[in-house]
């Protein structure tokens, strides 16, 4: 199902406006088959829209939005049901419970319905499988979302801030879910303004802000990248901390700590993708 | 060029589209019979009236009342009330909440979702209607005529309902605006009793048509004029419907 090129997703020159409000301008991306991209800004940046647009729920002003190598607001009902999407926004049926939510999703695409039991005991919710929508918190809300997408063996999945909100246990939980469905095959495009998860999860990540990509590659490559220090943190078992030059010197004092038994750990100066984004943009991601 | 294998394989493409077109209906009628049992909000609306019905025909008798009073009064009143609120009240919470969006994402048609949600109110809505015809003397083909009337009754609310749930952006504005169609729709009819002027308004009406031939169902004839109001009564819901769903997308665009 995936294009050609081996490409899931692909945008070029992609610009929206709410409005006078220019929300994307020039979005140019590529998401592989089998990979974790992550999209990374702060509240605002335009994540949501670009994902609504790429799910062919928003129609873009200019530049091209291809999923599956297709335009993504022409897609056929067989490559619909090739695309798991979870956003926050969208809406489980709160007076049934989860099983019965699963079983009309399977019913609407002629997907078995022991399917529903698969994905909610993969999501961990088969216990809570009888309990209405409404009595859920917003972990196993969100679990359930998830489930809901997970629920046609999809190709490709669009998770929009899948873990925001989330305790770390139950978010990482999620990540785990997220890496299995990576390790089946799925290209899987998610939104986040967790650096951290980003770091994690991601094969590769686009910093967006006001709109506009302003960096983009493999998380290390990015911090790897704008590492301007070139350092060496060195933490010794007497406590100390030292930073030492990434020249010969630099490397023959570390070796003597070594050599000494005085050194416990050692640290690469590079930023996370939190400091890179602020140098890029002088904000914050959250 | 196959030709046989062509047509077959088109014949083949349609039947699949015919089947998938049934399984979304099919779907949506499941997913509205397991959710309504929680709802007692809309639940409450289609017993309420037959219920009523029942009390007042085996309660109160009072000499000279007409036959079949108290069921052409509630029929009448069901009629106008029940599926318009009903159909209007979920096609809006469905907007509310996202879960319109959802079903119009996994292939779903706008049409083949107001079909289940339509079908499934005429159903409910006829059970009632069954309960009061009952509950109000009709019998043989009295009651089939009942029935009938009813039936197309029904189908103009809920395509008056489906209209206001497709304009309105929630349940708060769906109920506000449902609730002086349906007071109109529902007590005109009782209301033409009183005032020979308010009569006339209610001839216009489709419920107050309705109201008029529940009394004449055992003998059952429909005028041109009759005929000439129940269908622009249906075509000025279609009217409504078409121009809702008309701002809805102008809205979503």
């Amino acid at each position: 199902m995936e294009n050609r090129n081996g490409l899931a997703v692909q945008t070029a020159g992609l610009q929206h406006c709410y409005g006078q409000k220019r929300v994307l301008e020039d979005v140019s991306l590529q998401v592989k088959q089998g990979e974790i991209f992550g999209l990374l800004g702060p509240s605002g940046a335009g994540k949501t829209t670009l994902i609504k647009i790429l799910t062919g729920q928003l129609k873009q002003e200019s530049g091209t939005a291809e999923v599956f190598g297709k335009p993504s607001g022409k897609l056929t009902g067989q490559e619909h049901r090739d695309i798991g999407i979870m956003m926050d926004s969208f809406g489980l049926y709160e007076r049934m419970n989860c099983i019965d939510n699963l079983k009309f999703f399977t019913m609407l695409s002629g997907i078995p319905k022991e399917r529903g039991k698969d994905v909610l005991e993969k999501v961990g919710l088969w216990p809570a499988r009888k309990t209405l929508v409404s009595r859920l918190s917003k972990g196993m809300r969100n679990r359930l979302l998830l489930a809901r997408a997970f629920l046609g063996e999809p190709r490709l999945l669009f998770l929009d801030e899948p873990t925001s909100g989330l305790d770390p246990r139950t978010a990482a939980e999620i990540h785990e879910l997220l890496l299995g469905e990576r390790e089946r095959g799925a290209a899987i495009f998610l939104t986040t303004h967790n650096m951290a998860e980003a770091g994690k999860l991601c094969d590769h990540v686009a910093l967006l802000n006001e709109g506009r990509v302003v960096e983009c590659g493999e998380p290390d490559e990015i911090c790897r990248k704008y590492n301007h220090q070139k350092t060496l943190m060195l933490h010794l078992y007497n406590g100390r901390d030292l930073i030492l030059g990434h020249d010969r010197s630099g490397l023959e004092e570390m070796m003597q700590y070594l050599e000494r038994g005085e050194l416990e750990t050692i640290h690469s100066s590079e930023p996370d993708l939190e400091t890179v984004f602020m140098e890029l943009t002088g904000r914050g991601l959250n | 060029m196959n030709w046989p294998g062509e047509l077959e394989l088109l014949r083949g493409d349609f039947s699949r589209k015919r089947a998938g077109m049934l399984r979304h209906i099919l779907s949506v009628l499941w997913k509205q019979g397991k959710d309504t049992l929680q709802n007692k909000e809309i639940l409450i609306q289609f017993v309420m009236f037959p219920v009523i019905t029942i009390i007042m025909e085996n309660a109160i008798e009072i000499p000279g009342m007409p036959e079949h009073y108290f069921a052409m009064l509630f029929g009448a009143m069901y009629l106008g009330m029940a599926p318009l609120l009903c159909t209007s009240a979920i096609l809006a919470e469905e907007k509310e909440k996202n879960t319109l969006r959802v079903l119009l994402m996994s292939n779903v048609r706008p049409g083949e979702y107001l079909a289940g949600v339509g079908i499934y109110v005429w159903c409910l809505c006829m059970a009632g209607a069954a309960v009061i015809g009952l509950a109000g003397g009709y019998r043989g083909s009295g009651f089939g005529n009942f029935m009938l009337i009813m039936g197309a009754g029904f189908l103009v609310s809920i395509i008056v309902g489906a209209a206001v749930g497709v304009f309105s952006r929630n349940q708060m504005m769906a109920t506000s605006i449902s609730m002086p169609v349906m007071l109109i729709l529902s007590f005109l009819p009782m209301l033409a009793a009183f005032n020979e002027s308010i009569a006339k308004l209610a001839r216009i009406t489709y419920s107050g048509q309705i109201h008029l031939l529940m009394g004449q169902v055992e003998k059952l004839h429909l005028s041109w004029g009759q005929t000439g109001i129940l269908l622009l009564n249906l075509a000025a819901a279609l009217l409504f419907f078409a121009a809702a769903c008309r701002r809805s997308k102008r809205f979503a665009g």
